[in-house]
């Protein structure tokens, strides 16, 4: 560690001598952590308009069903006729929201982004330990983009089995009629799986080695404690991931029946291997978000974190837990009903933890004195929505309940509470958090709050009804409710869900003016402006390459706050105080 | 919220629906404490000037009660959870009407074994989409799929299975009230997965004993045979 720590010193007086760099070094090929960070974000960022523009596709349908979609006319045949959809377009437009948002905006978003940025700022270090593979770590991301986007433009259309491809539906091309659309699909994953991999090896090489002198585990921010997790799932699922892609692959291009039967392969196998990386996915989107949501709870709140080591110790337990309830997304698949019952219990146990981070945000708001902020009402939407969606998630865990609810709305309401009230509030909140440190200008808080009330209110009013549809019956993946006698009672609540999803894009437009406003015009942003503790705040805004004049000495943990130790109401992990030992390499 | 449940027409139905209610309330009541105290919370420490948090980094006492409580409550979910489960799905009981459903790209076929009660003999009648099965009696479904994977959904009887390629699933429900209901595909199968949908025919006693009838005429057996045949040919 003092090795590292010595190498790391030595870096920034080569750095200063060093300053100037081409426009494509810097910009482009960057291996500079903080700029690979922007990059993943505007990637994210990017795929996120996309997403959301065809979960609106989706939406009309659902209301309209089989109606005219309004500005659609230029889209081609077969995919719409005149404006009106096709069924397999339906198809490959659900498939591709969910695939688009979940691997190519919360992952780059949280993980890249976030990860990247944060990790070696608020380790206190100069960089990644290995700067060259993060640079290709973003890189390979968005060639796999590329490949993805790619997918929409080969005759067939782009792949249709659903973003869990169930065998043999996306093995066999003319079960969907979707023959290149689904290859570049897997090809497309399987890349982000390589980017995925450097990137955690690296985040995890850089935690352990890197660390500030004085930074002990137990003082890291639970921002790292999550990315660290994290990156340690990621490191083992995605391969799991990458080999069953690979065997789709394989049935698909090279006759193989590595799912299907006849050829004396398994289909319920597929399920089994993309539900192991499944389901430590889930958790890849939403803990770093939960770390996120911990630390700017406390800044806010200006109250240490409540019960720091139990945070820290629950997001370990969810970690190791993940590994064992996968079986719960198959209770209905044919799977040995007994085995339904050992993925239950271990479904009810994985909830404790989440129940002991919810009690543990409501403990750090108790007796705190809350600033209102952008980063901190996202938070806040994010603690009470993940209430809702870890609440909805018991009755799927409840194996009898699950056989009605299975594979309807019910399931689709969950998710969103989970993905888009978790971690897209955790995206949103870090956004407006570290917008100072990352770009050196504040965002606007007003429109940051018009950005926040309609999104917040539409999110519910989009997502909260879905709840009613599923325990209605109401099928997901369908393409026209109406075509169900027992669904057209349903169908107000449908148009009521979609004109909210109109809202709730629309809500989008003063984060996009803020973020872009802010960029070029926002006001400069002070060292520290949220008064925080941790060690990024003690860099310039935005940090020079090498981050840290001298490198930082940590004192102390990261959630001093209010402390009757400082007549201010933060102590940085920083600051010595008069009579503390000074910190030596641990 | 659950007053939208389809009616429930089947034996075990009420079971899960009490389950369902149950968490319902539980979830309910967990989630009104919770929010409760995080607005209230909100609103009674925000901000003010002159006033400093409290300097707290947690209370063990407090942290264990709350690791317990949700434990206890998660044991006792698991619990009355397994034995509706196992009533459903482990153990099917004996039935005299046995039938063969096979999922297809998008249809049901349904194969009734016929007198004999042998599937694939020549008393056997095959249809797509109508499932016809007589009221308060138990009924085994065998459950095949010839091509992706489907799901058989019956919302009101409370029955969902998938229909795996390759296997065939024992499936089972006792039906309580005659009446025609829908049976759409739960599982995406293709383009034609939505639509994709049948129909469950629950006759009372007098009304499936005219339709075996109808279908198998007890004496000209033999050329009924020969038309069912037909039938499923063409």
């Amino acid at each position: 560690m003092s090795q590292s720590a010595a190498v790391g010193t030595a870096v920034p007086a080569h750095h200063a001598e060093h300053v100037e760099e081409s426009f494509i070094r810097h910009y482009v090929f960057s291996t500079d952590h903080k700029m690979i960070g922007r990059q993943f974000l505007f990637l994210g960022l990017f795929m996120m308009v996309i997403g959301g523009l065809l979960a609106m596709l989706v939406r009309w349908e659902l209301a309209w069903p089989e109606s005219q979609v309004p500005l659609t006319g230029w889209i081609p045949e077969p995919f719409m006729y005149d404006g009106h959809m096709d069924p397999a377009f339906y198809n490959a437009l659900f498939t591709m929201h969910a695939t688009i948002m979940i691997f190519f905006v919360v992952m780059p978003i949280l993980v890249g982004c976030f990860g990247n940025f944060l990790i070696p700022l608020m380790i206190g270090t100069r960089d990644m330990a290995f700067p060259v593979l993060n640079m290709m770590s973003f890189w390979v991301a968005a060639v796999s983009g590329v490949i993805m986007l790619a997918g929409f433009f080969v005759p067939g259309g782009h792949a249709a089995a659903g973003w869990t491809s169930y065998a043999p539906l996306s093995a066999v091309p003319t079960y969907t009629g979707v023959y290149w659309g689904q290859n570049l699909w897997c090809i497309s994953i399987i890349v982000l799986g390589v980017s995925s991999l450097m990137g955690s090896i690296n985040y995890i090489t850089t935690i352990i080695n890197m660390r500030a002198p004085g930074m002990k585990l137990f003082r890291l921010p639970l921002t790292i404690w999550a990315l660290f997790i994290v990156a340690i799932l990621l490191l083992l699922a995605l391969p799991v991931l990458t080999a069953a892609l690979g065997m789709l692959l394989l049935d698909r291009l090279a006759g193989t029946s590595f799912f299907q039967g006849p050829g004396g392969g398994e289909p319920l196998l597929w399920q089994h291997l993309f539900w192991f990386f499944g389901h430590p996915e889930v958790y890849i989107l939403i803990l770093p978000a939960m770390g996120i949501a911990s630390d700017i709870l406390s800044v806010f709140s200006r109250k240490p974190i409540f019960g720091y080591h139990a945070m820290a110790f629950s997001m370990i337990g969810i970690a190791f837990l993940s590994w064992i309830v996968w079986g719960h997304h198959m209770f209905q698949s044919g799977m040995n009903p007994m085995l339904g019952t050992s993925f239950m219990i271990s479904t009810m146990v994985i909830a404790v933890p989440s129940a002991i981070k919810t009690f543990n945000w409501l403990g750090t708001l108790w007796g705190g004195d809350i600033h209102f902020t952008t980063p901190m009402l996202n938070a806040l939407a994010f603690v009470s929505m993940f209430v809702i969606g870890g609440l909805s998630g018991i009755y799927m865990a409840a194996t009898p309940v699950d056989i009605f609810i299975h594979d309807t709305y019910f399931i689709v309401a969950h998710i969103h509470y989970v993905v888009f009230g978790g971690s897209i509030f955790g995206i949103f909140a870090a956004i407006y958090y570290w917008f100072p440190k990352m770009f050196g200008r504040m965002m606007n808080e007003t429109l940051g709050k018009i950005h926040f009330w309609p999104t917040f209110i539409a999110f519910n009013c989009t997502f909260f009804p879905m709840h009613i549809l599923g325990v209605g019956g109401h099928m997901r993946r369908i393409y026209n409710p109406l075509q169900y006698n027992f669904l057209v009672p349903l169908q107000p609540i449908n148009v009521f869900i979609t004109i909210s999803a109109f809202c709730l894009g629309l809500a989008q437009i003063p984060f996009v003016i803020n973020f872009f406003y802010s960029l070029f015009a926002g006001q400069k942003a002070e060292e520290n402006p949220w008064h925080a503790n941790t060690l990024e705040w003690t860099a310039p805004s935005p940090p020079p390459h090498g981050n840290f004049g001298a490198l930082p000495t940590v004192y102390r943990g990261p959630y001093e706050y209010s402390s009757p130790e400082v007549p201010e109401d933060y102590l940085p992990q920083t600051r010595r105080l008069a009579g503390e030992p000074v910190a030596r390499a641990h | 919220m659950l007053r939208w449940l389809p009616e429930n027409i089947s034996t075990f139905g009420p079971g899960i629906d009490q389950l369902f209610y149950l968490i319902y309330y539980i979830t309910g009541v967990t989630f009104v404490l919770v929010t409760g105290l995080l607005v209230a919370f909100i609103v009674i420490y925000r901000h003010r000037e002159g006033r400093r948090a409290t300097y707290t980094h947690g209370n063990t006492a407090l942290e264990i009660a709350w690791t317990i409580a949700p434990a206890l409550i998660l044991v006792m979910l698991g619990l009355l959870s397994k034995g509706q489960w196992d009533l459903i799905k482990e153990n099917p009981p004996p039935s005299d009407t046995q039938i063969r459903v096979t999922a297809k790209q998008s249809n049901w076929e349904i194969l009734y074994p016929g007198p004999d009660g042998k599937f694939e003999t020549a008393d056997d009648y095959q249809v797509d989409n109508d499932l016809h099965v007589p009221v308060n009696k138990v009924v085994r479904i065998l459950l095949r799929s010839k091509d992706v994977i489907h799901s058989f959904f019956v919302p009101q009887l409370r029955l969902k299975q998938d229909a795996l390629p390759g296997r065939e699933i024992i499936v089972w429900f006792q039906a309580t009230k005659p009446g025609r209901y829908e049976i759409p595909c739960a599982e995406l199968c293709g383009f034609g997965h939505s639509g994709m949908k049948g129909a469950l025919i629950v006759h009372d006693a007098a009304d499936y004993d005219n339709w075996l009838k109808e279908r198998w005429p007890p004496k000209e057996t033999g050329t009924a045979q020969a038309d069912s045949s037909d039938a499923k040919k063409g």
